[in-house]
């Protein structure tokens, strides 16, 4: 009977506490930087696209819904031809972005997706490239790769030395 | 004998090394520098293991375990923490310098560093400071460079000049600085330069065509198929995404290809991705504008129920789309869509093969002959990996020398090659011009493919063949002869190489002539022939009638419907014959993947699907069946050629095909019909096969995009397509285990993503795969009742004033014709509409180098650019053979000069 009582009170008390519940959509709740929603393909300082196509994001996928082509643009970046993600099966496990080897895709703090057609949750490069470097900026992955480009010849990498005289037979 | 390995007892062969044998075992012990095929040198100091005096020594040593011999009774350990260490270390000091490139690396996911990285748990980078890097090299259309990756570990120089006779790859510069590459930018001249991607542990070697189309390993739909290259049959993994070829990999096979694959096989393959391709059946004129499959079908088999139909078959389709149009048409009204040469020379292979008393070498046999004889060929382009296998046949009797000498084991490579130096075994090579084997010659012989066989024919006779003596040979060439015959009496296993190369069968009869002479006198010789195309031999064994018969047949009017299969006409005779065909001809159905000339003139295209959209068998020259699956399940109507025949059957309502529905079928009425072909049945498992009820998925379990590839079209995922013919699916579910091994889509194993897991698949290294080679040999020599000789030698080659007699002469770049789809091979195939004269019957007939000359051919007047080559005998002409567009497409010939 006392239980009661005290429950009854407790509740009674919570009329006079700060609200906790949002009223969303009109007020948006505030998310943490590392929230895991939206997906997209984030840009290098320069601006030039990250993602390089490597497929590590598509094999870490635990449901397949990231499917891509690796090309090259004749500055010898690499970059995907086209970049498929299917939100109608992801699950924003994250997976794709901790595979990822250039912080190029990233899980962003948004989760408004909704959609009414079930096609149109299949995004295309287009709808996730976004102009930004997104949660990791300052990162090149041209900078610190041994690959050379146009514009970053070989040696010019960080920690890397100049190109080997390969006629030198000094130490 | 027994050896210890931490602890527990294994039985394992005697002469092997400790890497070799805990390979065998299934242990997993990491190494660069060894490769099966190439022998250890002790270099990369990766596959350190502890070995132990007795049982009581606790401290043991570290021993390289490619270097040390396995003992009776030895002690070793691989989990031993000092042995880990060392390998930890080791790997960690190779990794100093390896950029951080994976993500953009083509050998990523299927390559040895990372897997052997991951092996040995050195899993995070300790070293900070700069790392060395290099300027990369162009190394031509079919491999990429990036020297930054390298190791050192020396395997790509040691295949490129050890193993395949490669002079212009080479390692330069010194200490840490070493550098493999060519001295300066340029195509990589090896025939054999793409196994660098495969023998290249990490990503500095890699498949440029598949760079330009890039997909990983584990995301390509893989299945078990046969190189369309030549008539050797080379096993292929072809990979597929995206509805497009993307990648050919070796997949080993003990007989045959062993390790390595010919650059025309690993690259000729974007055929298939080709822009030519027809795509969906097509009827002329047409009716209402519509394609429609079944309308065409319809109208398909109204003609052929007429009855007045000809089928033309194809060496480059399968042993099953050639029986179904024999079927379809009729046994009488089936011919061999083979030149008329190519068909003396096939049916004359097949005839010595199957008749006579010499058995017909796999092409790893023909590796460990020694003492080569080749008449006539230039295997280096008619036959890539034969001249591979000679290559290793030449090493073969100073190798074993130098074991006998110095007591080293064959796979100590340094050690051997000290010994060798630059001795070859004895090989003999007639050829009328020089090819790149003669490098390895005691003997070389030059001149018109007659005189050759003649001296070949003197041979057999001096080996005590019964023949017509051979006479007027100078003194040379008998001692020669002689010479020649004492090394085949002494050898073992001698190896006689002839084929189709010189366009000459007399050389194929003076081959067989030495070999059944050697059988005759106790000897056990190998005689191996080459033929023209994938399925000559298949074709040639299922019979028909000559082409040239065709165009009788329908010029009387007895036929006016043609069925083509997987051919095109203008290359097998010379334009005006098949201009003629097309003339009489009311009707021409071609079932074909690309739209060539044929096609061009055909009234209906009904696509076919290449070796990558169809099952099918092909025979290669040594008379293997071996199976190709599909590897994807194309767009349009492309279906496999035999599936076309089945329903045009169905539609006409001929007897001899009803009821067939899918591969099985097919292969069932095959050898019904042909007893000869009985073996097929045991060739691969059928259809029904299961394992754990499961079948046997083309996918690697990792593959990756399944609810994506085709959500653009529409978001609900298709049903995955569904194989009728064979016990693979197109899907990634499945048996995960070992599959049998005519089955095996790609090679991998846990840890093992390479294509190095392939040790894993064999029964020992370098041997056969588990459950035997895929493929089933079809001809075994008739040991009954002595050789019937070809008696007659040719006659004297004596040049006709005012004609010349034009010999092919075969590249291996442009002579195929599909591999010509390739831009990089189209772009380093040879001159062609040239023709070779000697520049003394040039002076004489008062050409100037470089001009055009006609040549009479049947009254057709043909141009050709008139070339001087000092190796052409007066009198004698040649032309490059299989040239797209070439006037003179039925070679030999003798024709008429103008100038």
């Amino acid at each position: 009977m006392f239980s009661l009582l005290r429950s009854m009170w407790l509740v009674f008390l919570h009329t006079f506490h700060k609200r906790e519940t949002y009223q969303y959509p009109e007020e948006k709740a505030p998310l943490p930087a590392r929230w895991r929603g939206r997906i997209a393909l984030t840009r290098d300082p320069d601006g030039g696209e990250r993602c390089v196509g490597c497929y590590l994001c598509a094999a870490a996928c635990p449901v397949d819904c990231i499917s891509l082509q690796a090309t090259e643009a004749p500055d010898g970046r690499r970059y995907p031809s086209f970049f498929r993600i299917n939100f109608s099966r992801c699950i924003f496990c994250g997976f794709c972005e901790e595979a990822c080897p250039t912080y190029a895709i990233q899980l962003l703090p948004d989760f408004e997706m909704a959609e009414y057609d079930r096609q149109n949750l299949v995004y295309e490069k287009e709808d996730l490239l976004i102009n930004s470097q997104g949660k990791y900026p300052g990162y090149n992955y041209y900078r610190v790769a041994g690959m050379a480009i146009e514009g970053k010849d070989k040696g010019e990498a960080q920690h890397e030395e100049p190109p080997v005289n390969i006629k030198s037979l000094l130490p | 004998m027994t050896i210890y390995i931490d602890n527990k007892p294994y039985e394992v062969k005697p002469g092997k090394n400790l890497l070799e044998a805990c390979l065998e075992l299934g242990l997993n012990l990491p190494y660069f520098c060894w490769h099966p095929a190439l022998g250890s040198v002790g270099a990369c100091r990766q596959c350190a293991v502890k070995v132990f005096k007795d049982e009581d020594d606790k401290t043991g040593r570290l021993v390289m375990g490619c270097m040390e011999p396995v003992r009776d009774n030895l002690r070793l350990s691989i989990e031993d923490p000092g042995a880990k260490t060392f390998r930890d270390q080791v790997i960690g000091w190779l990794m100093t310098n390896h950029p951080h490139d994976c993500a953009v690396c083509d050998e990523g996911g299927s390559c040895h560093l990372q897997d052997m990285t991951v092996m040995t748990g050195h899993t995070y980078r300790n070293y900070r400071f700069s790392k060395r890097t290099f300027e990369n090299q162009d190394l031509g259309p079919f491999i990429s460079h990036e020297m930054n990756r390298c190791i050192q570990c020396y395997r790509c120089v040691r295949f490129y000049k050890d193993y395949a006779g490669g002079k212009d790859l080479n390692v330069f510069a010194a200490h840490n600085h070493v550098y493999f590459g060519r001295c300066e930018n340029g195509t990589l001249e090896s025939e054999f330069s793409g196994n660098l991607a495969e023998v290249c542990p990490t990503g500095v070697f890699t498949d440029k065509t598949l760079h330009s189309h890039y997909t990983r390993k584990w995301d390509m739909t893989w299945a078990p198929s046969v190189c369309q290259g030549c008539s050797l049959g080379c096993n292929t993994s072809a990979g597929e995404r995206y509805g497009s070829l993307r990648q050919i990999t070796n997949r080993y096979n003990g007989e045959v290809n062993g390790y390595f694959l010919c650059d025309r096989g690993r690259f000729g393959y974007e055929f298939v991705n080709s822009d030519q391709r027809i795509l969906q059946a097509a009827i002329r004129p047409h009716y209402n504008g519509t394609t429609n499959k079944d309308h065409i079908l319809e109208q398909v088999a109204q003609k052929v129920k007429n009855g007045r139909t000809i089928g033309i078959g194809s060496p480059r389709a399968s042993l099953e789309s050639n029986y179904a149009l024999k079927l379809l048409v009729g046994e009488d009204n089936f011919y061999l869509g083979m030149s008329d040469t190519d068909h003396d020379h096939t049916s004359l292979a097949l005839k010595i093969l199957r008749d006579g008393p010499a058995r017909t070498p796999s092409m790893q046999e023909a590796a460990k002959a020694d003492v080569v004889f080749i008449l006539g060929e230039d295997l280096t382009n008619t036959a890539p990996m034969l001249a591979l296998a000679v290559r290793q046949a030449a090493q073969h009797k100073p190798e074993s020398d130098a074991m006998g000498d110095i007591h080293v084991a064959a796979w100590q490579d340094a050690a051997v090659r000290e010994a060798v130096q630059d001795k070859h075994g004895p090989v003999y090579i007639f050829h009328t011009v020089p090819t790149k084997l003669d490098e390895l010659a005691e003997d070389i012989h030059r001149g018109a493919p007659e005189q050759l066989a003649r001296l070949g024919f003197a041979i057999a006779q001096m080996l005590g063949a019964d023949i017509v003596p051979v006479t007027g040979l100078s003194q040379e060439d008998a001692a020669l002869a002689e010479k020649i015959a004492a090394a085949l009496m002494t050898a073992e296993h001698p190896l006689i190489i002839s084929g189709y190369g010189s366009g000459c069968d007399h050389m194929m009869k003076a081959a067989a002539n030495i070999a059944w002479a050697l059988q005759q006198k106790g000897r056990n010789p190998m005689l191996s022939l080459t033929l023209p195309e994938v399925n000559s031999m298949g074709l040639e064994i299922l019979g028909g009638h000559r082409l040239d018969t065709a165009l009788d047949v329908l010029r009387q009017g007895d036929a006016d419907t043609v069925i083509v299969l997987e051919n095109d006409l203008y290359r097998r005779a010379d334009p005006h014959i098949i201009d003629e065909i097309f003339l009489h001809a009311q009707d021409v159905i071609l079932i074909d993947h690309l739209y060539n000339r044929t096609a061009e003139k055909a009234t209906v295209l009904l696509p076919a699907g290449t070796f990558a959209e169809a099952d099918g068998t092909v025979v290669n020259n040594e008379g293997r069946a071996q199976r190709f699956y599909q590897v994807f399940v194309p767009k349009g109507d492309m279906q496999e050629s035999w599936r076309w025949c089945l329903q045009i059957a169905e539609k006409a309502g001929i007897t001899a095909l009803q009821g067939l529905r899918n591969l099985d079928d097919i292969d069932l009425a095959l050898t019904n019909g042909m007893p000869s072909l009985e073996p097929l049945q045991q060739l691969a498992p059928h259809a029904g096969f299961r394992i754990n009820g499961q079948r046997i998925p083309r996918e690697p379990h990792r593959y990756s995009g399944r609810t994506a590839i085709l959500a653009n079209e529409n978001v609900s995922e298709p049903k995955p397509a569904e194989d009728v013919d064979t016990p693979l699916s197109f899907t990634m579910e499945g048996y995960r285990g070992e599959p049998p091994s005519p089955l095996i889509p790609f090679f991998w194993s846990p840890g093992w993503n390479s294509v190095q897991s392939v040790n894993k698949y064999q029964q020992e290294i370098g041997g056969h795969l588990h459950g035997g080679d895929p493929g089933i040999r079809l001809l075994e020599p008739h040991l009954n009742g002595g050789p019937h000789y070809f008696h007659e030698a040719p006659d004297t080659f004596v040049p006709i004033p005012g004609h010349v007699h034009i010999m092919p002469l075969y590249h291996i770049y442009g002579s195929e014709e599909l591999s010509m789809y390739t831009p990089g091979i189209a772009q380093q195939a040879g001159e062609f509409c040239c023709l070779y004269l000697n520049p003394e019957d040039l002076a004489q007939w008062n050409i100037a180098p470089g001009n055009w000359v006609t040549i009479d051919l049947d009254h057709h007047a043909c141009r050709l650019v008139a070339t001087p080559n000092h190796w052409m005998p007066r009198g004698l002409g040649a032309v490059s053979a299989g040239m797209p567009h070439s006037p003179v497409v039925d070679l030999p010939v003798c024709v008429k000069l103008q100038a």
